[in-house]
């Protein structure tokens, strides 16, 4: 167990360097982002390349790859072009995101699990028709139409929230954007749980432990259940880096300053260090979370076991 | 038994971070209030550090604007440049200026403003280590291509501007390296602004909170999420602020500072969104402003392409301009935020400041049977078709190309003589067009730095001046505008940079669309509110209810 997670943490090495690669010529790809700074004026070739030096634009890709990486392992994650230490705009959007992103897996873990069990033990009753047709309204509509008019009623009509999030971005305040974003991933849980369920209803092991004259809880919760699961954690685990990364839609809507909105800005500005920085740790935690998904394996399937 | 016991952990592990975000969320709530007589506005993150020489955009502006007062000030309905810290401006001949500041200023940290507060300002911006990105507007100033040479390559030789000197505690020498008649009214901009001691001594003390001598004080910077600013008791101006003071919030997107405005969270936004414009008047009412604003939107050609060069270049952008149905996509578009143009200037400036309206003449007027007749007699558009580009990540870009497109295909009889190129980002098209590579229409846009008739003319169509992006020249254009900057008396100065501005219409280096106007909304609690001709609230006015 032990030497697995080590060699898993040792293959992050390659993965850790290669992505910050990839980013860095895609951002480097889009071009001369000091022009921009000037607005309509012609930038004056003075001041254009004082600020070049200022960001070590004026050095080839691979150089400037490497003087990034070189102060990467320093801590210094560089500037973006108002000033700002990247790790400034880390330290405050990361958190951020990562409640955003709780609240939205915690409904999604407990609506969508709830809701797939019931549904997948009463297949084709009413109940099962109506939460499939919810669900297929949810994933239909995209989250910015159901984002605006969930903010519209219940922040204008309804005054029951404020629409926009404060800088603080407290849990509170996040119960609702929480929701909009986890919507289409709930409506996917929902459905991979019920179809999982459906299966080992039917299976083998659960006509055995219903005949051993198992309590029908019993059955359900440690056998069925704990079976199911399995696909719908592998899905969960990749949702994590999804929710985090992929909520630039709700996170604008919302007014909530996150990753999403960070990473946003940094590519319309054009600003390497702000994307790169945040890309790298979004790729640290997607594979943290894989890791976890992988470990989480043996805990549900007692035929997994890592040497 | 085991395995139950790993289950309860992992259940046990989700329980502790879950308690241990909902302890990290639950920090004070301190952005709150909106009690008492402090508006609460709409605010973009700033593009740069909030330096006075290194702003060049309506956000970082806003704050200075309210946290500075220089020699001059614009005023807010007029935009005619008024005395604010000047006691007098003399000159005997429009280069050598002596500059008289009154007495008693203080900055907010107390300490006086004085000449040299000035003087140092001004090197600090001026100087090329410093990298401003406002810097140009020190070009006037004699000795700066020593300390700011214009070759890429070259190193400043001078560390001050030798066009300055202090007199002292309150006067100073400004020589120009060649006449300006216009020069002191250029004195409003933000980048003009006094500096403390405080800015040369901890820099970055300064920009974590700036310090200023406006009728604001900075009470209290969040970077890129909220600034509140309190009204600065020792404010010696004569504009002091109306209200407690102002509360700014960064909304990562202008839809959503406009809901938050209509759920009552919010007082004033001074952007409304293009979606939002035809539900403002609705929504608002009384309560939307839609005024004019120093923008001209203009359309330039690529006069270093054969194809645009000589008289058959010229009528056939005069036929270009006269296919442009200007009113329908000024009303349809943009709900009455633009005004179709018809010089190139901008009514912020007023008659006296050199506006005219319809200078432009049959050049700008819709008329697609002459506008066809012009382009074919020409000999077509080059190759028969033509491109207009643009970057299309913000505004209504996108929408306003295909419809120019579309009106002058309408007028050409042939659905595919113009077509949109669009360009994914700001800084790509900028890069495009600097480097010379354009070959049809591109969208030029320019806000105005001060409301002069010369800086619509001058930064853009002048021989080698740093926005002539088309790569206009015209020796009759140069000489009119030398000679309307060494003009002494002001009118005539006007008149003669409205000749200049014949030659342009003349000539076509670029065809004017329209003018653009500020908008904002603002909330019940609030009175008074306006724009300043720079589309900045005039925050000191506004009263609180």
């Amino acid at each position: 167990m032990g030497r697995y997670v080590i060699r898993r943490l040792l293959q992050m090495i390659p993965v850790f360097i290669g992505a910050t690669f990839l980013i860095f010529v895609m951002v480097y790809a889009l071009g001369d982002p000091v022009s921009a700074l000037f607005g309509d004026r012609g930038p004056d070739p003075a001041t254009a390349k004082a600020l070049r030096e200022e960001f070590n634009l004026d050095h080839p890709l691979w150089q400037q790859y490497l003087l990034y990486m070189g102060k990467i392992f320093s801590g210094d994650f560089g500037t973006a072009f108002n000033g700002q230490p990247v790790t400034e705009l880390m330290e405050r959007a990361f958190p951020i995101s990562f409640r955003l992103a709780l609240v939205a897996l915690t409904f999604e873990i407990v609506l969508g699990i709830v809701l797939g069990v019931v549904t997948g033990l009463r297949r084709g009753r009413s109940l099962d028709t109506t939460v499939l047709i919810l669900t297929l309204v949810v994933i239909a509509v995209p989250t910015f139409v159901l984002g605006t008019t969930g903010q519209f009623f219940l922040g204008v009509e309804a005054g029951w929230i404020d629409p926009a999030v404060s800088p603080d971005a407290r849990l509170d305040e996040l119960i609702v954007p929480g929701l909009i974003l986890a919507l289409v991933s709930l409506a996917y849980v929902t459905r991979l749980t019920r179809t999982s369920v459906a299966e080992n209803t039917r299976a083998d092991y659960i006509r055995t432990a219903i005949a051993k004259g198992l309590p029908r809880r019993r059955v359900t919760v440690r056998h069925l259940l704990r079976n199911s699961l399995i696909p719908v954690v592998t899905y969960l685990g990749a949702d994590i880096g999804t929710l985090m990364a992929g909520a630039i839609v709700t996170e604008r809507i919302f007014n909530i300053q996150g990753v999403g909105y960070q990473l946003y800005q940094g590519i319309l500005r054009q600003n390497s260090p702000t994307v790169v920085g945040f890309v790298v740790v979004l790729v640290l935690i997607f594979l943290l979370a894989n890791l976890l998904v992988d470990l989480l394996y043996a805990v549900l399937d007692p035929r997994i076991r890592y040497a | 038994m085991r395995r139950s016991i790993r289950l309860t952990s992992a259940v046990a592990g989700l329980t502790v971070i879950v308690a241990a975000a909902t302890a990290c969320g639950g920090g004070d709530d301190s952005g709150g209030g909106g009690g008492g007589g402090m508006i609460r506005a709409s605010w973009g993150d700033p593009q740069h550090p909030l330096e006075p020489a290194n702003t060049n955009e309506v956000q970082g502006g806003k704050v200075l604007d309210m946290i500075f007062r220089g020699l001059k000030r614009y005023d807010p309905e007029t935009g005619e440049a008024k005395d604010e810290m000047a006691e007098s401006i003399e000159t005997d001949d429009q280069q050598n200026f002596t500059v008289t500041i009154e007495d008693g200023w203080t900055f907010s940290d107390g300490t006086p403003v004085t000449a040299a507060s000035y003087v140092d300002a001004w090197n600090y911006g001026a100087h090329i280590e410093n990298a401003q990105v406002a810097s140009y507007f020190f070009q006037f100033i004699d000795g700066y291509d020593e300390v700011h040479p214009a070759e890429e390559d070259a190193e400043a030789t001078a560390d001050t501007l030798s066009g300055l000197r202090v007199l002292d505690d309150h006067t100073f020498t400004v020589r120009l390296s060649e006449p300006f008649s216009l020069w002191p009214e250029t004195l409003g901009y933000a980048a003009y602004a006094p500096l403390p001691r405080a800015f040369f001594d901890d820099h970055d003390a300064w920009l974590a909170k700036p310090i200023g001598n406006g009728p604001y004080e900075i009470e209290s910077y969040q970077r890129s999420q909220s600034m509140t600013l309190v009204r600065y008791e020792g404010f010696k101006g004569k504009d002091a602020a109306q209200n407690d003071g102002v509360e700014l919030r960064v909304y990562t997107d202008n839809n959503t500072a406009y809901t938050d405005l209509q759920a009552g969270n919010l007082d004033l936004i001074d952007d409304v969104p293009a979606s939002q414009l035809q539900n403002a008047q609705n929504d608002l009412g009384d309560r939307y402003i839609n005024q004019p604003a120093g923008i001209i939107q203009t359309v330039s050609f690529p006069l270093y392409e054969d194809a645009w060069e000589g008289e058959d270049g010229a009528a056939l952008r005069r036929g270009l301009s006269m296919a442009i149905n200007r009113e329908e996509i000024t009303s349809r578009i943009f709900h009455d935020t633009r005004t179709p143009a018809s010089d190139f200037t901008s009514p912020v400036l007023g008659d006296a400041g050199g506006y005219e309206e319809g200078l432009c003449g049959e050049a700008c007027t819709y008329d697609p049977d002459r506008a066809k007749q012009l382009i074919e007699e020409a000999g077509g558009l080059p190759d028969g078709r033509i491109t207009l580009t643009s970057n299309v990540d913000t505004g209504s870009h996108r929408q306003w190309m295909d419809a120019v497109c579309n009106s002058i295909n309408n007028a050409l009889d042939d659905t595919g003589a113009c077509t949109v190129n669009p360009v994914p980002t700001f800084a790509d098209f900028r890069n495009q067009v600097t480097g010379r590579e354009m070959t049809g229409m591109f969208r030029t846009g320019w806000q105005m730095d001060y409301p002069l008739i010369q800086n619509f003319l001058q930064p853009l169509y002048y021989t080698d001046a740093s926005s002539n992006d088309s790569v206009y020249r015209s020796e009759e254009f140069d000489r009119l505008v030398d000679e309307a900057n060494s003009e002494a008396d002001e009118a005539e100065a006007v008149n003669t940079f409205r000749e200049a501005e014949r030659v342009l219409v003349e000539d076509l280096p670029a065809i004017p669309l329209w003018y653009q106007n500020g908008t904002a909304g603002h909330s019940e609690r609030l009175e008074n509110v306006k724009l300043n001709p720079f589309s900045v609230p005039v925050f000191t006015e506004i009263k609180v209810s």
